[in-house]
């Protein structure tokens, strides 16, 4: 077969255009408004507490029920923390998964992915922006979002005393004494992020030394990142579960779940593909990334498609067994999701599987609709806001109780960090050239034809 | 179709590489020769759509077999733990939705999976006990075959024989005519 040769420029720049600087500027100015609108609205009585009639006549009925976990004034303020933890967790995974989906092309060998690579490694950079507004939401706000962090749980003879948040508290506070300073669990927030954050750097600068190579066959860099990115994937699989449970399942103290760590990855990993889907697409409608081609799209279209389903054998997996053994321990969380605390968050369970599992089943279940550009948007913007909706399920109820909903600080927010993140996203992009173009398998990336 | 009429008459040509052929079907195709199918001892890439074959219908298909799956197990499920023999498990209503997810799931990829597999053998005309016409044996070994359907050109067998041989068709024996029953 005769050589075809593709021409494309391989060495084109992504521009950070100040008017794209602006209108993120503005949409953060806009969340920030929003949120403190919504917090001031909330304190006025709007959009917040308005089950406080029913809470009362509910909170005598299940009094012996809450008789040894103390009550603590949900305000407007500990929804805003609540919802500064949902984005700050919701978000690192996302920059996580960037990274992962860039070790994982790494390790597999993976020929097809060389022209969307460096979309996926601008993601990392959010990183440490959200492990600040993790750690500083968790010193101001720890004790309204955190159960297990009340010491008087920890100390036996009171009546506040609760032996099974004791059984686990080595967890959060070793080597320190139960109830004090959870310094275990703190270590292993920034010992997490830390290094995710240092494989990531280690990544990018190989990455970028591969474009300054004056000899194409010099794949040192490539296979450097190789290692990197098996170290990456391996160690990232092992703390994401442990970092799940730690921000997240740690909330709802009593309740465990052995499938959770699985749960929020196939949760933050198909939203961080629709991300990149977005991404690529809205790069592409900007006239970059001319080589990407609909079977690229279609990759990524399958990519969405799987781990939608993927994500919803997990979510049924956890579901159905605890729904049908019907322990007390492990019901409570999903009583807290069905018609306890007043049913705030029962749409949202079944919006949840709606929009996470059955839209993009038959959304994207032909061929067609993962090969146009306007089918793959709307896909990945409504998975996008269905995982949002899903960690949103994962955080409230253990946080705000019965006061949570979707109001003025939840956009506000949820506009702040996703123009934030679209900032940083642009910013790392603009760094370096748009495509890695001595990528040793660029030629099969090229001609990618499925 | 064609059992007890007259054989159709097709032409062969062989090529001896995976390269050869795919170039061969897209320039003999920009001649004006019709090329009917591509037989060779392994799949190749997007050699369908050089031919121009239409595209298969079998996901549509695995999506109505599913469905028919899907259907089925509800109506099972139903039948069994509703009408006729209602049970209580573990305090649960009999039609608790949750519990009858897996079975539903299991029916339906096995429904979609069979009905797959029976379409695509029906529509290829393979199963057991059948033994499919070759045109040339050696294309199960390392040999690729080239067949044009002589009834759909208009251009005479000699023309295309050349046109074959242009882009790269074994000369030893030369391209030639087989009649399929």
């Amino acid at each position: 077969m005769a050589e075809v040769h593709v021409h494309y420029d391989l060495n084109e720049k992504y521009t950070f255009t100040p008017e794209l600087k602006k209108k993120l500027m503005i949409g953060m100015g806009v969340g920030l408004v929003l949120l403190i609108l919504g917090v001031i609205l909330a304190y006025a009585g709007i959009g917040f507490g308005h089950h406080e009639a029913h809470e009362a006549g509910k909170a005598a009925h299940e009094g012996a029920k809450h008789a040894n976990t103390e009550h603590h004034g949900i305000t407007p303020l500990t929804r805003l923390w609540a919802n500064l933890w949902l984005n700050g967790v919701f978000f690192t995974y996302i920059a996580a998964m960037g990274v992962l989906f860039v070790a994982i092309q790494y390790v597999a060998y993976a020929g097809w992915s060389a022209t969307i690579r460096r979309v996926a490694e601008a993601f990392g950079a959010f990183l440490p922006f959200t492990a600040i507004v993790l750690l500083i939401t968790f010193f101001i706000a720890g004790h309204d979002l955190f159960h297990w962090t009340h010491h008087n749980l920890y100390e036996k003879g009171k009546p506040t005393y609760d032996p099974i948040i004791a059984g686990k508290a080595g967890f959060f506070f070793f080597p320190l004494e139960a109830g004090s300073f959870p310094l275990f669990w703190l270590f292993r927030l920034v010992a997490f992020i830390g290094i995710w954050y240092a494989l990531y750097r280690l990544l990018i600068k190989n990455s970028v030394a591969e474009d300054y190579l004056t000899d194409k066959t010099d794949f040192s860099f490539h296979k450097r990142n190789i290692t990197i990115g098996a170290i990456y994937v391996v160690f990232f699989g092992l703390s994401e579960s442990v970092s799940a449970w730690d921000w997240i399942m740690s909330i709802d103290t009593h309740w465990y779940s052995t499938m959770f760590g699985w749960y929020v990855f196939a949760s933050s990993w198909v939203s961080a593909l629709s991300i990149l889907t977005l991404a690529v697409v809205f790069l592409k409608e900007k006239g970059y990334l001319k080589m990407v081609n609909e079977n690229h799209l279609h990759d990524l279209g399958k990519f969405m498609f799987a781990f939608s389903i993927f994500w919803t054998y997990i979510w049924f997996g956890q579901y159905m067994l605890q729904a049908y053994s019907n322990l007390p321990e492990e019901i409570e969380y999903w009583v807290a999701r069905h018609d306890g605390l007043e049913g705030v968050y029962s749409p949202m369970i079944v919006m949840n599987l709606v929009i996470n599992f059955l839209f993009p089943f038959l959304f994207l279940m032909t061929r067609d609709a993962k090969r146009k550009e306007i089918f793959l948007k709307i896909a990945a913007f409504g998975i996008l806001m269905g995982h949002y909706l899903d960690f949103f399920v994962m955080v409230m109820p253990g946080t705000v109780k019965g006061y949570g909903g979707f109001f003025l600080i939840e956009i506000g927010t949820l506009m702040l960090f996703a123009c934030a993140f679209v900032y940083v996203f642009a910013t790392q992009l603009a760094k370096q050239g748009l495509i890695a173009k001595n990528h040793p398998m660029m030629e099969e990336s090229l001609h990618h034809s499925i | 179709m064609a059992a007890g009429k007259e054989p159709k008459k097709y032409l062969v040509g062989i090529y001896d590489h995976e390269d050869k052929v795919v170039e061969a079907v897209k320039k003999v195709q920009k001649e004006g020769v019709k090329v009917e199918e591509v037989y060779s001892p392994h799949p190749i890439h997007h050699i369908d759509t050089y031919i121009g074959h239409p595209r298969t219908r079998i996901p549509i298909a695995a999506f109505i077999f599913g469905a028919t799956g899907t259907i089925l197990a509800i109506t099972m499920i139903t039948f069994m733990m509703k009408i006729d023999w209602p049970m209580i498990i573990g305090g649960k209503n009999p039609l608790y939705p949750p519990t009858m997810v897996p079975v539903t799931f299991e029916a339906t990829v096995l429904i979609c999976a069979l009905g797959m597999v029976a379409t695509f053998l029906i529509t290829n005309n393979m199963g057991p006990g059948k033994v499919e016409f070759m045109f040339d044996r050696r294309t199960t070994d390392d040999k690729y075959a080239l067949v044009v359907d002589l009834d759909k050109n208009t251009k005479s067998v000699e023309e295309i024989r050349e046109i074959l041989i242009k882009y790269g068709a074994e000369t030893t024996p030369p391209p030639r005519i087989v009649e399929k029953p």
